[in-house]
């Protein structure tokens, strides 16, 4: 029987924004999947999210859906988490929205290993506002604002997530759609702040921009770049170059901030 | 029993106030003159098992403040001139999405750093017009520390009652002087929660206002699940392009505050009665004012006091008889001309307006503002 994914969707909500080919889709799909397999209850499961393509996905959700400001995401979550540490919080964004304009928020979430999810749907580019480039274009690549090639140097987001304190990384594709999922529910599970890159396609400004020919090559470029953790291992480092490692790239125990603020309560109440 | 009164600065008052509103939780980013708001509350939320957080700067502290009042918390922040304009996208985020919450900004010397010490009255416009976008605003100017007290217990009232953000417009000066503040019981001051919504949660709708301009809000993980948005929006809380719907969302925004003038406008008149000059003044200026009075009223001139407490919205119907009373209004501020605007607007030429500005860092005195009295009349 085919996955029933209407249970989580908001009634009437469909069709999307998204472009045909538009990785955001699959992931959203991904996240579905793993909400359901986490059995979480949708009336305490906010989902938070900035500004960009993106970032429309919570509106889709049938939970308690926090559509913010650009780049603010993390931040209103931590607030959603601090007030009510029962909830389960999950954020949603771009990598723009999430590591340019929201760079500052996103590692402090990880350093304070707050609770929360976030899943970095890492398309390298500004998608909504036409193809702009981001902290994630790669150095040389066409976007609508480096005419010339960018000259800029970019992020690695799962790295900048792990040097910044969050306790569990990983790593997917859209094109790796089924794992998708199970690297969501893994750091849903994980007690702290858990962040999850998903590494995806936007056909329309950035594909066309950079001699992509259809959906297909990037979907292509997705699985070629991908090598997953254990068979890296055992890679040489020619092998590996411009190769991503995919899979779960880093876990470690640590106090989670709602629970050390629970102990400046106990402190404060005399305890 | 006799009450408890203590000396205490103005940022302390208002961190008492907070709590005896029932704020439960603070967000901020440490900034000069507005600091002691932040240290109180640091230490006392935990006690009553509120939460307090020191965000990365004052704009995730506005976002965490948003995030923190969608679960049902009373949320509070306090800043100062640079802080407040890094909040100003999330302040408008707050109206148009309808998020209780109250942000302190002790105003000091400005634009940029500027006199991070010294007291200034220069961000009084921007306490309306600072988000973008059409909206309304409601801010408060206390002028003591026992008002500092009572106006941030109302600030929370209004917050909550009218489902927006409140704005406490201290000045620096009613910030760090002390003063003895009287507590007041718990029952004394009037406490208003937000209006829980009384439909199912199928029928919810965040922002249908067929029961009344100003519909309920359903906190997260009270078993509504609800959308959010900064983006323009129907009733039902999911984005929308259409016109009539996105005109009549805006209208409402702003008719919730304008068609209940006699609820938050809140004014302090002062040997008004037959007053020939009014002198317009409010926060610690007011005080100048008040003396100016006294002295002016001993030579035998005719002078009052209009002290606006609720500064915003602007009390456009009172200034508006005063201008016809009086020969003239004196409006003492610590900036270059900011709510004087406000009053020539409404005078409409009735009577000659005369603005006393100073942004050197100095209080207006009481003699300034005589001699100005005595210049005009
Ligand atoms: C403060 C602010 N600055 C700029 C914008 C314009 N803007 C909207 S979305 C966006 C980029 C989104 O890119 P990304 O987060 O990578 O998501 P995508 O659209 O690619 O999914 C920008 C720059 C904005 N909405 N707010
Ligand atoms: S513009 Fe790009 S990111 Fe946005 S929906 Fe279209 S394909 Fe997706």
């Amino acid at each position: 029987m085919a996955y029933d994914y209407e249970k989580s969707i908001r009634p009437g909500k469909l069709p999307h924004i998204w472009c045909p080919g538009c990785g955001h889709g699959i992931i959203m799909k991904g996240l579905i999947r793993a909400m359901d397999s986490c059995e979480l209850d949708l009336k305490n499961t906010a989902v938070v999210s900035g500004i960009g393509c993106a970032s429309r996905l919570p509106g889709y959700l049938d939970a308690c859906t926090l559509h913010t400001a650009h780049g603010r995401a993390a931040a209103f979550a931590t607030g959603v988490k601090m007030a009510k540490p029962e909830m389960t919080v999950l954020v949603v964004g771009g990598d723009g929205d999430g590591t340019a304009i929201g760079g500052n928020h996103f590692i402090h979430a990880c350093r304070r290993n707050i609770d929360i999810t976030y899943i970095v749907m890492n398309n390298n580019i500004y998608g909504m506002t036409g193809g702009q480039f981001s902290p994630c274009t790669p150095t040389g690549a066409m976007a609508s604002t480096t005419p010339y090639g960018n000259p800029d140097p970019t992020f690695d987001i799962s790295k900048l997530a792990i040097g910044a304190g969050a306790t569990f990384v990983a790593r997917g594709t859209a094109f790796h759609a089924t794992q998708i999922d199970k690297l969501i529910a893994e750091g849903i599970r994980h007690k702290g702040t858990a962040v999850i890159e998903i590494l995806d396609d936007c056909p329309t400004t950035y594909g066309r921009r950079n001699k992509f020919r259809s959906v297909v090559d990037m979907m292509k470029r997705l699985k070629d770049i991908a090598v997953p953790v254990a068979a890296a291992a055992k890679m040489t480092p020619e092998q590996l170059e411009g190769k991503v490692l995919t899979g779960v790239l880093y876990k470690e125990e640590r106090p989670e901030y709602t629970e050390q603020y629970a102990q400046v309560i106990a402190k404060a109440q005399g305890a | 029993m006799a009450k408890k009164v203590a000396l205490m600065q103005g940022n302390e008052a208002c961190a008492h106030g907070a709590l005896y509103a029932g704020c439960n939780f603070f967000a901020g980013y440490p900034i000069t003159p507005s600091t002691e708001v932040a240290e109180v509350l640091s230490n006392e939320l935990p006690k009553v098992g509120g939460k307090f957080i020191q965000m990365e700067d004052e704009i995730g502290a506005t976002a965490a403040l948003i995030g923190a009042a969608l679960t049902g918390a009373k949320a509070l922040d306090a800043t100062s001139g640079p802080g407040m304009s890094l909040k100003q996208e999330l302040i408008g985020y707050a109206c148009i999405a309808e998020v209780p919450c109250v942000i302190v900004n002790v105003q000091r010397g400005g634009p940029s750093t500027g006199m991070p010490t010294g007291p200034g009255q220069s961000d009084m416009q921007q306490a309306m017009w600072g988000t973008h976008g059409d909206h309304a605003a409601i801010a408060i100017s206390p002028a003591s520390c026992q008002e500092i007290y009572e106006e941030t217990v109302r600030a929370f009232n209004l917050a909550e009652k009218y489902r927006m953000p409140v704005q406490l417009q201290l000045d620096e000066i009613c910030a760090h002087m002390r003063e003895p503040v009287t507590f007041p019981e718990p029952g004394e001051l009037e406490v208003i929660d937000r209006e829980a919504p009384t439909v199912s949660p199928e029928d919810y709708k965040p922002y249908d206002d067929s029961q009344g301009q100003i519909p309920p809000l359903a906190s997260f993980g009270s078993g509504y699940r609800y959308h959010v948005t900064g983006l323009n929006k129907a009733a039902d809380g999911f984005p929308t392009t259409k016109a009539e719907l996105v005109d009549a969302e805006e209208r409402r925004q702003i008719a919730k505050v304008m068609d209940n003038l006699d609820d938050i406008l809140k004014n302090e008149e002062y040997q008004l009665e037959d007053a020939e000059v009014v002198l317009f003044a409010y926060g610690s200026t007011s005080r100048s004012a008040r003396y100016a009075v006294n002295e002016l009223r001993k030579e035998g001139i005719k002078a009052g006091l209009f002290r606006p407490i609720t500064v915003w919205p602007f009390p456009d119907e009172r200034v508006a008889e005063l201008a016809e009373q009086a020969k003239a209004i004196v409006c003492p501020e610590m900036n270059l001309g900011q709510m004087v605007r406000e009053v020539e607007r409404v005078a409409k030429g009735a009577c000659l307006v005369s603005h006393i500005g100073r942004v050197d860092g100095e209080p207006i005195n009481p003699g300034q503002i005589i001699d100005r009295v005595k210049e005009v009349l």
